[in-house]
This record gives C-alpha cells, structure tokens and sequence, in this order.
C-alpha cells in the first residue's frame, strides 16, 4: 500500500470517502449512465433540504450536543409560515417566507436552547422530546391537511432554475434557485464558526465545557445561540423544502433526522463534540444522498437505506472511537523504556 | 532569591479571609500577600483549606469575610473581574481546549477578556507565537493540544496566561506529572518570568516541590496561617511539622518482624511492552511491599497486572508456586486478590449508597441462606466491619457520601477484607486522606499484614512508604531500579532514587 494511500485509510472520513468510491464506480460499471452531469446535478437538488439541516445539526455536535428535533422544527416552522401567509392574504417577497419560517425556527428553537442551556438539561433527551412535542403541536393544533395551493411567489420562484438538462432517460433535471439557499447557509455558517469569536467558542465549549467555564466563556449564554441559530437553519430547510415539492405536508421533514446526524458524524464532526467542517459536513450530505438515491436507481428496496445508513452511522462514530485505540496501543508498543 | 522582593508593592493581598461551609469552618482568618516578582509557595496537607483559598482568590467562591486585593483593586466574588485584574490560574488539569491547536489555546484568554467579537487568526497566531518565544519554549503552534505530552500541556497553560497579560499566576501542584528534567525546565521558565516581576503562587503539599521553587512560604493548616517566612527559615523536617502539626522522627510504624514465609505471589522477568520490563517480584504472607515510584513510571499498570486487570506481554506470574495466567480481574479475586483502587471516589465505591451495600457487596454469598440473602447477617457483619476499623458513623445505614476520605477508604479495606484476601494491592492507599486517617490506615495495613495477609501497596508518597513497608522496591521508568529494607533507608536516599531517571 503507498503512504498517502494508508494514510487517507486511517481517519474514518478517508475509509468513507474510498467506500463510495467503490460504490459509485460499481454502480457506474453496472449503469454508465450514472456517470454524468444530469446524475451530479439530481444529487445536487436532492442534498438541498438534508444539507441545510446538517449545517445546523454540525455546529450543534461541535458544541458537543445532538439535535434530533431539527427536522420538526423544519416541519413546524414551514407549515405555519404557509398558514400565516395564507391567512393575512398578502403579497409578500419571497425572501419574506424564508424570513418568516427562519424566525419560527429560531423561536423553537430558543425554546430547545434555553432547557439545555439554562436548565442544563442533556440535549438528547431535550431534542427528543421537543421532536415529538413539536411535530404533535403542529399535527394538533395547525392542522394535517396538505396545502397545494402555496401562494404564486413560491411557485415563481421554484421555476427559476440555474441549470436544466435531460438525463439519460430523458427526463428533466434542474438544479432550481434554492441551491442558493444552501450556499447561502454554508457561507454563513464557515464565517460564523472561523471568523468570528463566537464561532471559536463554540468549539472550545465542544472540547471543554468545564476549561471555557475557566476562562470566562458564557456556557449557558452560547449554548442558547447554538439552538437558536440551529433553529432558523431548520426553518430555512423547511421553507426549502416547500419551494422544493411545491406544496406544504405537515407529514414531511419528520423522519429524516437520522440522515442529517449520518451525513454529519460521516463528515467527520464528532459525537463527543469538538469537531466538525461546513465542507466535510457538505461531503457527508452528498454522500448519503448518492447512497439513499442510487441504492433506489439500481432497484434495491427502500428498506436497505436504513440498513445502509444505520451501519454508516456506526463505522462513522464506531471507526475514530477504534482508530484511536489502536494508534494508542501502537503508541504504547513503541514507547522506549530507556529513552 | 530575590531578596529585593521585599520593597517591591504588593500586588496580591488577602486580609482576614473567613470561609465556612454550612457548620464546617474551613477557613479561619487567613492572610496572604505576594509582592511583585514573588514566587511564594501556599503549602499544607489535603484538606487544610488550600483548595478553597484558591477558589476565593479566583473570584469562583465568594469569601464569608475578609478582602482580597489584586493590584490595589478590591475583588469581589467574580472570576472574570479577577482574570482581567491579572491574575491567572493554572489549574492541575491545565484547563485547555484538547481539539484545538496550541496558538488557539494560548491567544483565546486574552480574546475572551478583551471581548473580542472577531477571530482574528494572524493576529492570535502571531501573538502566541511571541509568548512561546518569549519563554524560550519550542511547541510547534499549529499542533492539537491532544497530541502534546504533559510537560507542554502545562507550559502551553503558562503561555495562554502571559498572553493575557497575567501578572500573577497560580499553580495547583504543577509537578504532579512532571519527569525532572521538565521540573528543571518549568523552573528556569518560572525563574526568566520572575525577573520580568510575574508573581507565582504554586499550591503544594509536596516538600520536594516546595524546596526546588520557591522563595518564600505560608503553611496552611486546618484552615489557619501555621507559619510563613522565607524559605530559608524551613528545612524539610520543621516543614513537615508545620503541615502536619506532628514531628517526623516517629514516622515509621513498629512491628513484629515477620516470619520468613514462601511467597504468595511472584512474578519474573514481568513485562509489559511501553510501560514496564523486567520486573521481578514477591509477595509474602507477613510482609508490605512497597512500590514507589513517580506518574508514569508503570507502578500502577505493575498493580493492575497484577490484580489481572491488564496484561503482561512477557514473564510470568506463579501463585503458591503454581503458574497462574490472568484472564481478567475475576480470576485473581478467585485467587483471592483485591485491589484497592487509586481512585477510590470513581472506581471503588457506591457514594450514595449505605455503608453496609458497600461494605458486603462483594461478599454477599456468606449470607446466603436456602439461595436468598439473609438480610439481618449482612447489617450484623458490616456493623462488626465498622467496628473493626474504627470507621466514625453513628450507623451502617448513611450513604458513604457522608463519611471523611479517610472513613471512605476504609470503607473500601473493609469491602475486600471481608473477603479475606491472600494479597491485598492498593495504589495510593492514603491520598486525599487527612494526617491522623493516614497514620490509622497505615496501623491497620501493618495489622493485616501481621495477620498472615501478603500486602502490596502502590504510592509515589515516600515518607508513607518508609512508615509502612518492609521492603521498599524503587521503580523508575518502568524498571525496578532499587530494592531496600525501609528499616535503613531515609527520606533523602529513597528521594534521589525515585527521580533519577533511567541508569544507562
């Protein structure tokens, strides 16, 4: 084995990235079809959603936290967004229902933040809680129909695409304006967490809470920004996804939680915080999407997906945990007595 | 020595603190001042209200009455007032961020205390960069923290401390993980920032520490001011006595001397790839060994092999001279070892569960009666337990929570004594234990052993070594490096072989 080589295969990302290398060209020989510019860019439209609520979920396990309630506060955020606009009945930019679903994001988001910030509450338990209590609210209380007759802005605006082609089987893809949600999002959050002093506490609280407490970082005080911020990136995700599908499902978003912390830990943030990229996190979302959309394409049953992505969830988490060990152990083995 | 320290103005004054927790007073009108330049040294035994002295002064813990004074401004109970005033504290575990890189680390105080809003990476970069310089330290800034060893852990702890302009800086034990020749190199760097008028204030109870650093000292004990004065007013023995409040001519226990018996355990030609080699070694029913050696020298992983908990790549290990392979802790407590753990707190007790679960829990198949557990045996056995080793309760059935460290760890002797081990291993049987525990455990360890009971004890203590052993095996590097009689060995001969390091 040459030395880049065995040293791309001893971080987890590396063993990753090679799997769906292997993946991809497998699938490639099967179907040369899968090799093209269509094919990038329908991956490319079906990572938006995931991928804006990865970047949320990433900044969340750099803190050293989870959020699982993400895609709720999406659902939620997005559905009464739809129900507000409808019922003021007026005409609004688009940019006022990105607006509007982000600060429904945020404010959910503020709630997660302060049980975990202020009561000091474990964010798991808080996130998984707040993720049925969300959705339950929306389901009760904002109604379980679907709305199909979204305002003519959304509309307009979800037939502005960038690029369109035919694909292989000649039909349409396109990679529509709200791929620039997502630039607009990951351009946001890499300032936020490399530029600026509250993006570095957020790591240094992910690497020490006690160590940040010492040095006169406000733990509770970040930690509420965290969730809000993570709340609105939500919203914007939600909002996207309505632009995405044309209509407003209440039932949508909730489910998919589990892709976005996959794609997230794959693009090698950490579950014991720390850790964590806006372009590994990007990687990660399309490696799942290239995963989930291609397993279907070559007719495998929906049902392996979630064999396919428990078991990246667990080499992503499980590989750093092992290769550590055993580097420890060489470390060990070739520790000098006598030196 | 910098005698001219003296007319220097104070830059840290703390006048009449008073601190009580609930009825327990632990701090009784303490006073402490520190001049510009000073490297003053706050000795006293675990427990004698250091650790809350530092709490207050770091503007953690708010003090019951008294005031303290940095650089002319009175503190209150605010930490973040007090970093801005100067001072810095360099806590045991140093405090850093592991996942991020050193010049990170060191620039981030100084950004936290200006307030900064934006990261400004060149500037923060160069200006740790200019710190390690400035202590001659040769880290490479761009590494992880995670990946330094602890030596540069701690001086990048330094660093981060003078990049934020800190005038005086605290330190609680800072050669606890240090080899010598990184106690030589912390000590010229604490030396070159002492004439640049950093006042150090290095929290202790290591006489060897005190005497290597500083210039002048104040003894705490049991909450008091004992004694304080230039360094060249105290010599080990008097230093002993002011922290203790005991003379150190009767350390060492008396006793029978044992009856030459075949040993329990031995082990050859032991070894353990990276942490120790060649370790030969017996334990005789009748007989304390000691193993005494520094963090790292491989005494703990020795007393975990031998308990099974880890393996050994070479030698081996015979009990009653029958070849024995470990496959775990289960094994050797079938072969009747126990092991009191170093830290009792974590790995050896149930804190908030009774004296007695703790006292029979490994031990509850002596009660058994038609397969269910007689539960009024158990109380009658721990409440002899108690009253064999004098633990202070009124009652079996208090959480262990609510007992001193040193009624917890007989707790813990109790739990394996019940079990009526052949050898019985503890690593730091006395840490975190007061002066008067300490000496009633020591009594208790030298009764089991008498009783026919082999007794290993693990510890980097050396005066507890000498009261307690029979023998005294030195280990340095992972080689036993000396082995002694603690009848004629003292302080200053078993000192000096403890911290050599390595004969090539």
């Amino acid at each position: 084995m040459s030395k880049p080589l065995s040293r791309v295969l001893a971080t987890p990302q590396g063993v990753v990235l090679i799997t769906v290398l292997v993946f991809a060209l497998v699938l490639g020989i099967i179907n040369p079809a899968f090799f093209s510019v269509a094919t990038l860019i329908d991956l490319l439209r079906n990572s938006l959603v995931t991928g804006i609520f990865a970047l949320g979920v990433m900044m969340v396990l750099a803190s050293g936290g989870i959020d699982v309630s993400c895609t709720a506060i999406g659902a939620f955020a997005m559905y009464a967004t739809m129900k507000i606009v409808l019922g003021v009945d007026v005409d609004l930019p688009i940019f006022a229902f990105f607006a509007l679903s982000a600060l429904i994001g945020a404010v959910l988001g503020l709630f997660n933040g302060l049980l975990i910030g202020i009561l000091g509450l474990p964010t798991l338990i808080v996130t998984l809680g707040t993720l049925s209590l969300y959705r339950g609210l929306l389901l009760t209380f904002l109604g379980t129909t679907y709305i199909t007759a979204v305002p003519r802005e959304i509309i307009a605006f979800s037939r502005k695409v960038l690029v369109r082609m035919e694909n292989a089987a000649g039909q349409m893809v396109s990679l529509p304006y709200s791929f620039l949600v997502l630039v607009g999002v990951a351009a946001v959050v890499a300032i936020l967490i490399n530029l600026t002093l509250f993006g570095r506490k957020i790591y240094a609280i992910g690497g020490s809470e006690e160590a940040a407490e010492r040095i006169g970082i406000r733990v509770r005080h970040v930690k509420v920004m965290i969730y809000v911020l993570a709340g609105a990136i939500a919203g914007l995700a939600g909002m996207t996804h309505v632009t995405l599908s044309r209509m407003a499902n209440p039932f949508d978003l909730v489910g998919m939680e589990l892709n976005v912390i996959a794609a997230v830990v794959l693009g090698g943030a950490r579950i014991t915080g720390g850790y964590g990229t806006v372009t590994g996190t990007l990687l990660g979302v399309f490696v799942i999407t290239m995963i989930n959309t291609t397993l279907l394409m070559a007719g495998v049953p929906s049902y392996w997906q979630k064999v396919v992505i428990g078991g990246l969830i667990i080499v992503g988490t499980g590989l750093p945990i092992i290769i550590e060990r055993l580097s420890r152990h060489r470390e060990r083995i070739s520790r000098s007595l006598s030196a | 020595m910098t005698p001219e320290a003296k007319d220097k103005p104070a830059m840290l004054e703390m006048r009449t603190i008073r601190k009580a927790y609930g009825p327990v007073r632990v701090l009784a009108d303490v006073s402490l001042s520190l001049a510009e330049g000073e490297v003053r040294c706050l000795a006293g035994e675990n427990g004698s209200g250091k650790s809350t002295l530092i709490k207050i002064l770091s503007g953690v813990v708010g003090a019951d009455a008294g005031t303290v004074i940095i650089a002319g401004r009175p503190q209150g109970n605010d930490a973040k007032a007090a970093i801005s005033a100067g001072l810095s504290v360099i806590y045991q575990d140093f405090s850093l961020f592991p996942n991020l890189t050193v010049w990170e680390n060191i620039g981030f105080l100084a950004a936290v205390t200006a307030g900064e809003m934006v990261h400004r990476r060149s500037v923060r970069r160069a200006l740790a960069i200019e710190t390690l310089k400035r202590m001659r330290v040769d880290i490479d800034p761009d590494t992880p923290v995670e990946r330094l060893p602890v030596a540069s852990k701690q001086l990048v702890a330094i660093a981060r401390a003078l990049a934020n302009n800190a005038r005086i800086i605290v330190m609680d034990e800072p050669t606890t993980a240090l080899t010598r020749s990184e106690v030589a190199r912390l000590l010229e760097i604490v030396g070159a920032l002492r004439d640049e008028g950093v006042a150090f204030l290095f929290v202790s109870h290591k006489i060897e520490e005190v005497f290597a650093i500083c210039d002048t000292i104040t003894v705490l004990r049991d909450g008091r001011v004992v004694v304080e004065g230039p360094i060249q007013e105290f010599d080990a023995a008097s230093l002993v006595e002011a922290m203790t409040g005991r003379s150190i001519d009767s350390q060492r226990l008396p006793r029978t001397q044992a009856e030459p018996a075949s040993p329990f355990l031995s082990a050859r030609k032991l070894g353990r790839r990276g942490e120790y080699a060649d370790v030969d070694i017996d334990l005789r029913p009748g007989e304390i060994v000691s193993v005494v050696g520094l963090l790292g020298s491989g005494r703990t992983e020795l007393a975990l092999t031998l308990f099974g908990a880890l393996a050994a790549d070479e030698g081996r290990i015979k009990i009653e001279d029958r070849p024995v392979v470990f496959a775990g802790e289960s094994d050797a407590i079938d072969h009747g070892i126990a092991y009191v753990p170093e830290d009792r707190l974590t790995e050896g007790l149930f804190l908030n569960q009774s004296i007695r679960d703790n006292i029979v829990v490994s031990s509850l198949e002596k009660n058994l009666r038609a397969g269910f557990i007689d539960a009024r045996a158990l109380v009658q056995r721990a409440r002899d337990a108690v009253k064999a080793l004098r633990i202070k309760t009124p009652d079996v059935a208090p959480s262990v929570a609510t007992l001193s460290g040193g009624n917890q760890q007989r707790v813990v002797l109790a739990r394996w004594m019940e079990r009526n081990p052949k050898l019985m291993i503890l690593n730091g049987p006395t840490v975190g234990v007061d002066v008067g525990s300490k000496r009633e455990i020591h009594e208790l360890l030298v009764a089991l052993s008498r009783s026919g009971t082999a007794v290993m004890v693990v510890t980097d203590d050396i005066s507890e070594a000498i009261a307690l052993s029979d023998t005294i095996l030195v280990m340095v590097r992972g080689k036993i490096t000396g082995r002694f009689d603690a009848n004629d060995v003292d302080e200053d001969r078993l000192y000096n072989e403890v911290i050599k390091e390595g004969r090539a």
